[in-house]
């Protein structure tokens, strides 16, 4: 109960803009361009078949190959700049770098490449979301106490173990706040990569909409795909409190 | 004849750290010897060296001259044969209380069953029955001690180091603490190296103590507690042991001040 007071103000706020909203998309009655939240949520209705068994699961696709790639490629990247110093000081300016390109900008380039593929909205997915990955796992695998690794040197410890029982722990908080950061871009990425060619996905359809003037079609895969974060974030965070047990206990 | 075995022996030990080449000798041709089951305390105010003197017979630094015997051996790599407790408990969070008591059997290759069943019983002894698969962060600083002194138990070495274990607590968990360690040392006959900058704690904890001077050190005092065991409290009043902390005490001070 008291989780759910907390977020009265949160509550009464989201209702007072959703009326306003409706007050003033009634009084200027040009749904193509100003839908309210009520032509909204009915189109949604409308389109529930296409949007989510058709689109959904496209993107969702999109995502998951996305973030899998991220995760195996940040934390590799993150597990080799922890252990040499010759490929942290290569890597770690150039991956900084690479997130001072506009990735939207060089989005239509992979579609060159990759054409109208998934791999070309995996790509840009990967793109944003493997830097806050390898950022706070690398930065993680360095958090660990010396105190509490020349202690396991004098218990006779070699380095593979002191890596597997202090290192790695100590980044698993940190792995999953980079995570949840990428989550969120992920749905981000996939999106902007569905705009610039696709042939199913929420991003293309919303886009779609866009080019038929139907304000309430562009709206309604926006919020499967709000959704959509949100209950992937929130699945992380479950994740993350059932392998991080003991953080409840500090 | 009866012959007690020498555990620690420091033969001509110099040493300075590695990364200042030209700096100045903490230790210069220092010679000491501890034998098998003495408690023995170093004092010294701090900045002494008395945790450098720690990190040499752990093997965490090498001696720049001269050598460190263990058990009357030469090892050149000496780190896996003695305990180390240090000052703050160092407990894994993220491990449950038998977790981190096992760390060093787990270390060693010992499996999971086998440990759980010999920490479970050691925890029982240790006064944390019950207590086997709570996270550190539940425990008082008195109880993370005492998981922290069984994890050195656990390493199986024979001398064990600790480094002001006791710093951290308040004066009544102190007391128990000094008392319960002990009894421990008694049981368990280790050869213990205490190092404390509380010439109380060092008086009623040990055989002999060692006074720690300032750099170089070519030579720590040696100063034999004449009291029996086992020991009260009380028997810190007597007159003999007044002088004798005196002594100590204007030692200390004489070093602080200078």
């Amino acid at each position: 109960m008291k989780k759910w007071r907390e977020h009265t103000y949160s509550f009464i706020l989201l209702v007072v803009v959703l009326v306003l909203w409706e007050a003033i998309a009634f009084n200027i009655k040009m749904t193509f361009i100003l839908p309210s939240p009520t032509d909204i949520l009915m189109k949604l209705w409308e389109l529930k078949k296409v949007l989510l068994l058709e689109h959904l699961p496209a993107t969702l696709c999109i995502i998951l190959i996305g973030l899998g790639i991220s995760i195996i490629l940040g934390v590799g990247l993150a597990i080799s700049m922890n252990s040499s110093k010759i490929i942290e000081k290569a890597f770690y300016p150039l991956i900084i770098f690479s997130q001072m390109i506009p990735t939207i900008a060089l989005a239509p380039i992979f579609i060159l490449w990759f054409g109208y593929s998934i791999w070309s909205k995996v790509l840009v997915t990967v793109l944003i979301t493997f830097f806050p990955i390898t950022i706070n796992t690398y930065d993680g695998l360095r958090a660990g106490s010396n105190d509490l690794k020349e202690l396991l040197l004098t218990m006779g410890a070699k380095k593979k173990d002191v890596f597997l029982l202090v290192n790695v722990p100590s980044a698993m908080p940190h792995f999953f706040s980079g995570l949840k950061v990428a989550v969120t871009l992920s749905v981000i990425g996939a999106a902007i990569g569905e705009w610039l060619g696709a042939q199913a996905g929420l991003g293309y359809f919303s886009r779609r909409m866009m080019t038929q003037f139907d304000g309430a079609g562009v709206f309604a895969p926006i919020i499967v795909l709000s959704a959509m974060g949100i209950m992937l974030f929130l699945l992380v965070k479950w994740v993350e409190n059932k392998t991080l047990m003991w953080r409840k206990s500090e | 004849m009866l012959m007690i075995k020498t555990v620690l022996h420091f033969d001509s030990v110099s040493f300075r750290y590695p990364k200042q080449e030209k700096g100045p000798l903490i230790y210069d041709s220092m010679k000491f010897t501890v034998r098998e089951g003495e408690f023995v305390s170093i004092l010294g105010p701090s900045g002494a060296g008395k945790s450098t003197l720690f990190r040499l017979i752990t093997g965490l630094e090498q001696p720049t001259g001269g050598k460190i015997l263990l058990n009357g051996e030469y090892f050149s790599n000496r780190l896996g044969h003695v305990g180390y407790m240090p000052q703050q408990d160092l407990l894994m969070p993220w491990r449950t209380i038998w977790e981190n008591a096992a760390l060093p059997l787990q270390i060693k290759g010992s499996k999971q069953a086998d440990m759980r069943i010999s920490v479970e019983e050691l925890l029982k002894e240790f006064g944390l029955g019950g207590h086997e698969d709570r996270y550190p962060a539940e425990l008082s600083g008195g109880m993370r001690q005492r998981v922290s002194f069984l994890r050195t138990i656990l390493t199986g070495s024979q001398v064990l180091l600790l480094d002001e274990p006791f710093s951290a607590l308040d004066a009544i968990t102190r007391l128990s603490m000094q008392e319960w360690l002990l009894k421990q040392w008694e049981k368990r006959k280790k050869t213990i190296l205490f190092i404390t900058h509380d010439v109380n704690e060092a008086l009623f904890l040990s055989e002999r103590i060692f006074v720690l001077t300032d750099p170089p050190v070519s030579r720590m005092e040696d100063i034999p507690v004449p009291l029996d065991r086992p020991r009260t409290l009380k028997a810190l009043d007597i007159p003999e042991i007044m002088v004798l902390k005196d002594r100590l005490i204007d030692q200390l001070r004489t070093k602080a001040t200078t």
